[in-house]
C-alpha cells in the first residue's frame, strides 16, 4: 500500500480538531439563557439516561457550573464523552420543542460539554464511594457500560473489580470513537474520574469464565462488547491494504497520526455510523479519494442522517447499489469488483476498510439467567450508543445493589 | 402622516421625545448632535454649584442575556461650573431655535440662590425650567433633590420662590420615593408650577458582588444607595403618572419618565395623560439614534390607527384606571389553549399547579396528543398560563358571557347587583411528599 497522501503534522492536527468545538462562556449563557425550562421535559425523556437537561441548563445560566455538571454526571457516569459523541439530533435536541417554533433546538449537548468540561479542568471530585457494605461484585469489561455500573456500584459501597483484556480502559470511547468527535485523553480522564472512588481495575486479563468469578465475588455484570468486525466472505479479503474499520480506527486513535497509513485512493464498505467514521477520517488522514460502497440505495444505509451529511461534507463518494464481489490484486489491493443492476464492474483502489458490523463475543459465554450475573451495553443489546450501554450500566448497578439487599436511594 | 408636534405648558417642540436631564444632555456636544438626530427637546444636566463625583458611578441588572434591564447611579448633578453650562444651554438654544431647550437646576433652600440661578438661566434664551427635586441619593443628604421633593411643604416654598421670578415655564420633577406622590404634586401645584415631570430615580442597592460582598457600584469597596431606572421602573412609572394625571386637583401638564425605551412605552405614557415624553436609560444604552424608531413607530402606529395628533391618543387610557372596587365582578374569562400551536413545554401546566389554581390537567406525552388542557370548571381567569406560555397567541384568555348584569365590589357589598355563578375553588388531590 502507498503511503498516505502527506499531510503536515499542523494539517493532521486540523483536520481531527473537535468537530464541534466547545462554546465559549458567553456563548454558553447565551445558549442557557434560551432555554425554556420545560416541565416533564421531551429532552431528559429522549435521553436514555433521563438526565434532567433543563435542570443543568438553569444552572449554567445561574453560573453554578459544579451543580450543572453534578445533574449530568449524577445520572449519566459517561456525561464527557457522551457530550461529544451522543447523536443528539436524533435523541435530547431531536426532541427539543424549540423545534416546533421553528427554531434551532437548545444546544444541549455543547452546554453539556461547557458544564462536564469545567469540573475535569478542574479536576472536581463530585462524587465519593458509599460507606463500605463488605459485598463484592466483578466487572467484565472497562467499557462505558462497566464503568457506569462499577461507579455506581462504589457510590453504594460495594467493593468492585473491573477486567479488561485491552491494556486501556474504556472500550471504544478509549479505542473507537471518531477522533474529531471523542479523543482518548478525554476518554481517559473520564475514567480516572471513575477509577479514583476506589475501583479495582485490571487491565490485560481476558476472562473466560464467568462462573468462576462468582467463586469469588458477589454478582457479577458483563459488559464485554461486540467482538471483532464480521468478514465479508468474499475473495482477497486477506490481501494486505485491507483492513476492518476498527482496526483502523483503535491504530489513529492510539498512535501519532502520522503514523496511521491510508491508501490514496480508499474504499470502505459498508454504510453504518462506523463506515462513516472510517471514511471521513481516511480522507481526513489524507486520502486523494474516499469512497462509501454499498450494496443497498441511499435511503437503506443505517447511518445517522447527519453523519451521511457529515460524509458528504467531508467530500466523501458513495456508491450505491454495488455489491462486493471480489477485492482484486496481486500481493497489494488494486481494485473492488462490485456487481450493480448493469453488471460487474471493478473500482479502482488501494486501500479497502471493511465496516460491515461487529459479530458476537465468541471467546465469553455467561449462563443466561442466573441470579448473580448482569448484563449491559453492546453485548446485550446488539450494539448502541454510549449513552445506551451507560444507562444499562447505571441500571445494571442498581439492580445489582438491590440484589445485595440494599435500598436505592 | 401623524403630526407629532407638541406644546408642553407653552413650550413647543417637533416631537414629545425629550432627553431626561442626565449624562446625556452634559453638553453642547451631545444636545446638538441629539436634535441632529431627531430629538424633540432636552433637559440640560442638572445645574447647579459643582460637584465632584466618585469614580465608578453606574451599576446594572441583567435578565438573562439582556443587559441593563435595569440601571442604577450614583453619580451627582453636573460637575461643570454653572456660567458654562449656562453659555452652551444658550448656544444650543440660538442654533436649534425649534427646539425645546430646558435648564435642570437645583441649588441650596434659600430663597436668593434660587432667584440667583433663575435669573441667570432666563438670561440664555432657554424654553424653561425644570426642578429637581427628585435625585434620591448624594445631592438629598445635603438637604437637596429628594430631600426637597418627598416634604410637601419644602416642595411648595421653593416653587414659589421660583415662581417669584420665573416667566418661563416651571417644571416640578417628582420623586417616587415617597408613600404617595399625589400630595408632592399638590404641593408643586399650590406653589404654582406650570407643569410635573416623573418619575425620578427609585431608591435601590443594584447588587452585590458576591467574591468580595461590595455593593455595587462599587467605590474602593463601599457604595451607597443610588437611583434606578431603565425598563424595569416602567411600570412603577406608568402607575405614577397615572395617579398624578388622575388626581382632579393637578390640572397642569406631565412630562412622563421612567423606562421608555421603545414608542410603543411612549405610547403607553401618552395614553395614561403624559404631554411629553423624557428618555435617559434608553440613550445611555443606544445612543441617541434610538429616537429614529420612537418617532417612525409612534407615528406608523397612530397613522394605522387613524389618530392624527397626539391630543388624539393623550389620557385615552385614564379612563380605564380605576379603584379596585369599580371592577366588574361578573366578568368571566378562561384560559383557551391552541393545541396547534402548543410546543408541549407545560410551562403553564407546572405555573399553574404550583403558582396558581391547579386548572391545567397534564395528559400522557406518548400518545401524540395534547399534553395539557385547560379544566374549566378551575380556571378562574388569572392570565398567569398566557403570561409564562412562550408562543405568541397559544393560550388566549376568552370571556365567558353570562346573564348577569355587571356588579362591582362597591354595589356588591352594599347589598347591590347579583355575582354570575362561578366555580368552587378547586383543588388537587392532595399532595404526599415522596417516601
Amino acid at each position: 500500500m502507498p503511503a498516505s497522501n502527506a499531510l503536515t503534522d499542523e494539517q493532521l492536527a486540523a483536520n481531527f480538531a473537535d468537530i464541534a468545538p466547545p462554546l465559549t462562556n458567553d456563548a454558553a449563557l447565551l445558549e442557557a439563557n434560551k432555554c425554556l425550562f420545560c416541565h416533564d421535559a421531551p429532552c431528559t425523556l429522549a435521553c436514555p439516561t433521563h438526565i434532567d437537561v433543563p435542570a443543568f441548563i438553569k444552572k449554567i445560566a445561574s453560573g453554578n457550573l459544579r451543580g450543572s455538571a453534578r445533574v449530568i454526571l449524577d445520572a449519566n457516569p459517561f456525561g464527557h464523552s457522551c457530550a461529544r459523541a451522543c447523536p443528539v439530533e436524533v435523541l435530547c435536541e431531536g426532541a427539543c420543542v424549540l423545534n416546533d417554533r421553528d427554531q434551532e433546538p437548545i444546544k444541549i449537548a455543547l452546554l453539556q460539554r461547557h458544564a462536564t468540561d469545567y469540573v475535569l479542568e478542574r479536576k472536581l471530585k463530585l462524587f465519593t464511594a458509599g460507606p463500605t457494605t463488605g459485598k463484592r461484585v466483578a466487572i467484565v469489561g472497562a467499557g462505558p457500560a462497566g464503568l457506569a455500573c462499577a461507579r455506581d456500584l462504589r457510590r453504594c459501597g460495594h467493593a468492585v473489580t473491573v477486567f479488561e483484556a485491552k491494556p486501556q480502559p474504556g472500550g471504544l470511547n478509549t479505542y473507537g470513537i471518531a477522533e474529531y468527535k471523542l479523543k482518548a485523553d478525554v476518554a481517559l480522564a473520564e475514567v480516572q474520574d471513575i477509577l479514583d472512588l476506589g475501583v479495582e481495575l485490571k487491565t490485560g486479563v481476558t476472562v473466560t469464565s464467568v462462573e468462576d468469578l462468582l467463586e469469588q465475588f458477589d454478582a457479577a455484570f458483563v459488559g464485554v462488547g461486540l467482538g471483532s468486525t464480521k468478514r465479508l466472505g468474499i475473495p482477497g479479503e486477506d490481501l494486505p491494504g485491507v483492513i476492518d474499520a476498527l482496526t483502523f480506527i483503535e491504530h489513529l486513535k492510539t498512535h501519532p497520526y502520522s503514523e496511521t497509513t491510508v491508501g490514496r485512493n480508499v474504499i470502505v464498505i459498508g454504510a453504518g455510523n462506523t463506515a462513516i467514521d472510517a471514511v471521513t477520517q481516511a480522507k481526513r488522514l489524507g486520502a486523494a479519494s474516499s469512497t462509501i460502497v454499498y450494496r443497498r440505495g441511499e435511503a437503506d444505509m443505517p447511518c445517522y442522517h447527519y453523519e451521511y451529511e457529515l460524509a458528504k461534507r467531508d467530500g466523501c463518494g458513495f456508491r450505491f447499489n454495488a455489491a462486493p464481489q471480489r477485492i482484486a490484486g496481486n500481493g497489494a489491493v488494486s481494485g473492488l469488483e462490485v456487481k450493480t443492476a448493469t453488471g460487474t464492474e471493478t473500482i479502482p483502489c488501494d486501500m479497502v476498510i471493511v465496516a460491515i458490523g461487529q459479530g458476537e463475543r465468541t471467546e465469553l459465554t455467561w449462563p443466561a439467567g442466573h441470579p448473580k450475573v448482569f448484563v449491559g451495553g453492546d453485548c446485550a443489546n446488539g450494539g448502541a450508543e454510549i449513552v445506551n450501554a451507560a444507562a444499562e450500566g447505571v441500571a445494571a448497578a442498581r439492580r445489582i445493589h438491590e440484589f445485595l439487599g440494599g435500598i436505592m436511594r | 402622516m401623524a403630526d407629532l408636534r407638541t406644546n408642553f405648558a407653552g413650550i413647543t417642540s417637533p416631537n414629545p421625545f425629550w432627553l431626561a436631564s442626565g449624562p446625556p444632555t452634559n453638553t453642547y456636544g451631545q444636545v446638538a448632535k441629539a436634535f441632529d438626530q431627531g430629538w424633540g427637546g432636552a433637559i440640560w444636566k442638572t445645574i447647579g454649584e459643582p460637584i465632584i463625583n466618585v469614580f465608578s458611578r453606574y451599576g446594572s441588572v441583567d435578565l438573562g442575556q439582556n443587559r441593563m434591564m435595569g440601571f442604577n447611579n450614583i453619580e451627582l448633578i453636573s460637575d461643570r461650573p454653572i456660567a458654562e453650562n449656562l453659555k452652551e444651554i444658550a448656544e444650543v438654544k440660538r442654533n436649534y431655535p425649534k427646539h425645546a431647550v430646558i435648564a435642570s437646576l437645583m441649588v441650596e433652600s434659600k430663597r436668593e440662590a434660587w432667584h440667583t440661578m433663575v435669573k441667570q438661566t432666563e438670561d440664555t434664551g432657554a424654553d424653561g425650567i425644570e426642578l429637581n427635586f427628585g435625585c434620591p441619593h448624594g445631592m438629598s443628604e445635603r438637604g437637596m433633590g429628594s430631600a426637597v421633593g418627598q416634604v410637601p411643604d419644602y416642595t411648595c416654598q421653593i416653587v414659589e420662590w421660583v415662581k417669584e421670578v420665573a416667566t418661563i415655564p416651571v417644571i416640578v420633577k417628582l420623586t417616587p420615593n415617597v408613600t404617595d406622590i399625589t400630595y408632592i404634586a399638590r404641593a408643586a401645584v399650590k406653589g404654582g408650577a406650570d407643569a410635573l415631570s416623573l418619575i425620578n430615580t427609585i431608591n435601590s442597592i443594584v447588587g452585590i458582588d458576591l467574591a468580595t460582598f461590595e455593593p455595587q457600584p462599587s467605590v474602593a469597596g463601599k457604595s451607597s444607595h443610588g437611583g434606578y431606572c431603565g425598563p424595569a421602573v416602567k411600570p412603577i412609572a406608568l402607575h405614577l403618572v397615572s395617579a398624578v394625571a388622575g388626581d382632579p386637583s393637578v390640572k397642569i401638564p406631565i412630562s412622563g419618565i421612567g423606562g421608555i425605551s421603545t414608542w410603543r412605552d411612549a405610547a403607553e405614557f401618552i395614553a395614561l395623560g403624559a404631554g411629553t415624553l423624557q428618555v435617559c436609560t434608553a440613550v445611555m444604552h443606544y445612543g441617541f439614534r434610538i429616537v429614529e424608531d420612537l418617532i417612525d413607530g409612534l407615528s406608523n402606529w397612530m397613522d394605522e390607527r387613524g389618530h392624527r395628533t397626539l391630543e388624539d391618543i393623550r389620557g385615552r387610557a385614564l379612563p380605564r384606571v380605576t379603584k379596585w372596587e369599580e371592577l366588574d365582578l361578573n366578568y368571566h374569562l378562561l384560559a383557551h389553549i391552541d393545541q396547534a400551536k402548543c410546543i408541549k413545554c407545560e410551562l403553564c401546566w407546572t405555573a399553574c399547579e404550583d403558582g396558581a389554581h391547579q386548572a391545567i390537567r397534564r395528559l400522557p406525552r406518548n400518545n401524540g396528543g395534547p399534553v395539557v388542557e385547560i379544566i374549566e370548571e378551575a380556571c378562574v381567569g388569572c392570565n398567569l398560563c398566557a403570561a409564562v406560555c412562550p408562543v405568541q397567541d397559544c393560550i388566549t384568555m376568552r370571556r365567558v358571557p353570562n346573564d348577569y348584569a355587571p356588579v362591582t365590589w362597591k354595589q356588591y357589598s352594599a347589598g347591590k347587583g347579583k355575582l354570575a355563578p362561578r366555580s368552587e375553588h378547586f383543588h388537587t388531590a392532595t399532595w404526599s411528599p415522596r417516601a
